[in-house]
């Protein structure tokens, strides 16, 4: 353990100047959620009027305490991957981090823009494929001059044109996988300060999951901190240095990659 | 147990953040920084605008052909109905009814369209709002951007009405391109502020359709207000004319349509389109920005 303490503390001094530099501080973090219209109970319509007249607190809305009081702190040149079941609040924590869903008490303090990997919502089926690079590199905050240099990029990453010209089709007409790798390509094309990954890793061959852990790897060195969740605990141990485990939005240790798997192993009886 | 010894220790995470200069993740920006922010957003806000309205035909075999055909099928109804079967035209001679008609039916399809894409602007795309990090007034902006290059579509069918009725270009068709501004202004105003109240209550975006079809129809799109009510006190025919779609209908009629003079105008027209496009984008603006730290809660 001390062995692998040594190795963590050096893998951060060689990055950057030597002074630690802390890029995410999340602070007794609290999110939750409200969803509407999830009222356990009568769905009708007049149990749902009847809710509406009755006014009290917040009624009709169910509340989803997601992330309770997580407090850790990230730095510069750390790969960080967040682990636990199903449901324990690993993507929220990582959308709040971004800034992308509000506290409920607590407070994040990040370096810069933290980046969700998740281009996805701003593509379009309909559109082709070349235009999706475009337009969601715009909606990542790239110019029209950095997108214009990194698209053919973006392209080879991808592997898209290997079988032939995809990209001028729309981007319906992708298999799954294929349509997984350009998404993850255009992602990836943008350097963060602060690196989200939900998940990417599980698409794709064999072959681009090694191309895309390579540029994680890259992302990494490059930028700050690179946060990955994953249920894959192979790609966890290929790039990441710390390991968060959430269980019921709570953090249950916090840790060097080995240490907290082997736990985590234990826990999950593998 | 992971606890690496450091400098820092002891420092709570506040005065940490403070010393390495961390801010805040997902605070308001100042109304001045969130409108610089917007500006570095405008490639984006126009290329959204534009795949939406790519996407919307690339299905449909005659593809983008139905910008135009879409508009001039919807004239085509409108005429049918209010036409030939009420006779809504009131003594208004063919030539000047029909492009009455189509101008009215397309400069308020261009304002309530920009209302419903606005209403579900933020509360339909909380995959985006939750995923990626832009001003989120883009939304809404970009949505009645959409808006307006559907209606520079229809524009083109607007013009072979208004030539086929002989009215031709001439000087006055220039007053289109401020009418066109404001009521762009005007419209992202209004897509703003019914996009913070659809964010909030989703529900909006079942109620809007009747508001908004109420609004067409005191509206003068089918008639001239000021003949349907001209055995009416002065006082409501005015009340009726300042309503920003009456204004900007009757504007772009008083541009493109040679028999429609300025005696269908109310007095001081182009003062109250101006006032009402610069108090709503404005208003609208503001009352958005003040709560864009709470988009994408759910």
């Amino acid at each position: 353990m001390a062995e692998q303490n040594a190795e963590h503390t050096a893998r951060q001094d060689t990055a950057g100047t030597g002074e630690r530099r802390p890029t995410v501080i999340a602070d007794d973090l609290h999110i939750v959620y409200r969803v509407n219209g999830a009222k356990t109970g009568k769905g009708s319509a007049t149990a749902a009027l009847s809710r509406i007249l009755k006014r009290g607190e917040e009624r009709g809305v169910r509340k989803v305490h997601a992330v309770r009081g997580v407090s850790f702190v990230s730095y510069r040149g750390e790969a960080i991957g967040l682990i636990g079941s199903n449901g324990s609040g690993k993507s929220t924590l990582l959308r709040a981090i971004a800034g992308l869903l509000p506290a409920e008490k607590g407070k994040v303090y990040t370096d810069g823009q933290p980046s969700l990997l998740g281009v996805n919502a701003a593509l379009m089926n309909d559109l082709t494929g070349e235009r999706n690079v475009i337009l969601g590199g715009l909606a990542m905050g790239m110019s029209r001059e950095q997108i214009k240099e990194r698209y053919q990029e973006i392209v080879d990453f991808s592997g898209i044109n290997e079988k032939g010209d995809f990209i001028t089709l729309p981007m319906r007409t992708y298999s799954s996988g294929m349509a997984a790798r350009l998404r993850f390509s255009i992602a990836a094309a943008k350097d963060h300060d602060v690196l989200m990954i939900d998940e990417a890793l599980a698409t794709g061959d064999r072959k681009f999951q090694k191309r895309s852990e390579e540029r994680i790897r890259e992302l990494r060195k490059e930028a700050g901190t690179v946060f990955l969740v994953s249920h894959n605990n192979k790609s966890i141990r290929d790039t990441c240095n710390r390991v968060l485990w959430l269980e019921r939005g709570e953090l249950r240790m916090d840790g060097p990659t080995e240490e907290v798997l082997k736990e985590y192993e234990k826990f999950t009886g593998k | 147990m992971s606890a690496i010894p450091s400098p820092d220790e002891g420092l709570t995470p506040a005065e940490l953040a403070a010393r390495y200069g961390l801010a805040v993740s997902g605070a308001r920006p100042s109304l001045v920084e969130y409108v610089r922010q917007l500006w570095s957003r405008r490639h984006f806000i126009l290329a959204f605008s534009q795949a939406k309205l790519t996407a919307q035909y690339s299905q449909a075999k005659l593809g983008q052909l139905w910008q135009v055909a879409t508009p001039l099928l919807n004239a085509a109804v409108y005429y049918f109905i209010f036409g030939i079967i009420l006779h809504a035209s009131r003594g208004m001679s063919h030539d000047v009814y029909i492009p009455f008609l189509v101008t009215g039916v397309f400069v308020f399809t261009f304002t309530q369209s920009s209302v419903m894409s606005g209403v579900r602007a933020i509360s339909g795309n909380l995959g985006l709002v939750r995923a990626l990090h832009f001003p989120r007034a883009s939304l809404p902006v970009s949505f009645s951007l959409q808006q307006l290059q559907q209606l520079l579509f229809s524009m083109i069918v607007l013009f072979l009405v208004a030539i086929g009725f002989g009215s031709y270009p001439g000087m006055s068709w220039l007053l289109i391109v401020p009418v066109l501004v404001l009521q762009f202004l005007f419209n992202t105003g209004l897509a703003l502020i019914v996009a913070r109240m659809g964010a909030k209550t989703p529900d909006l975006a079942q109620l809007m359709p009747f508001v908004l079809r109420t609004w067409m129809y005191t509206s003068g799109v089918m008639f001239s207000i000021s003949k349907m009510m001209a055995d009416r006190p002065e006082w409501a025919v005015r009340l009726l004319q300042v309503n920003p779609a009456a204004i900007y209908m009757d504007l772009m009629r008083f541009a493109l349509i040679d028999g429609y003079g300025a005696s269908n105008l109310p007095p001081h027209v182009w003062a109250i389109a101006v006032f009402w496009a610069v108090a709503v984008f404005a208003g609208g603006f503001v009352y958005f920005w003040k709560a864009e730290e709470r988009y994408g809660r759910g």
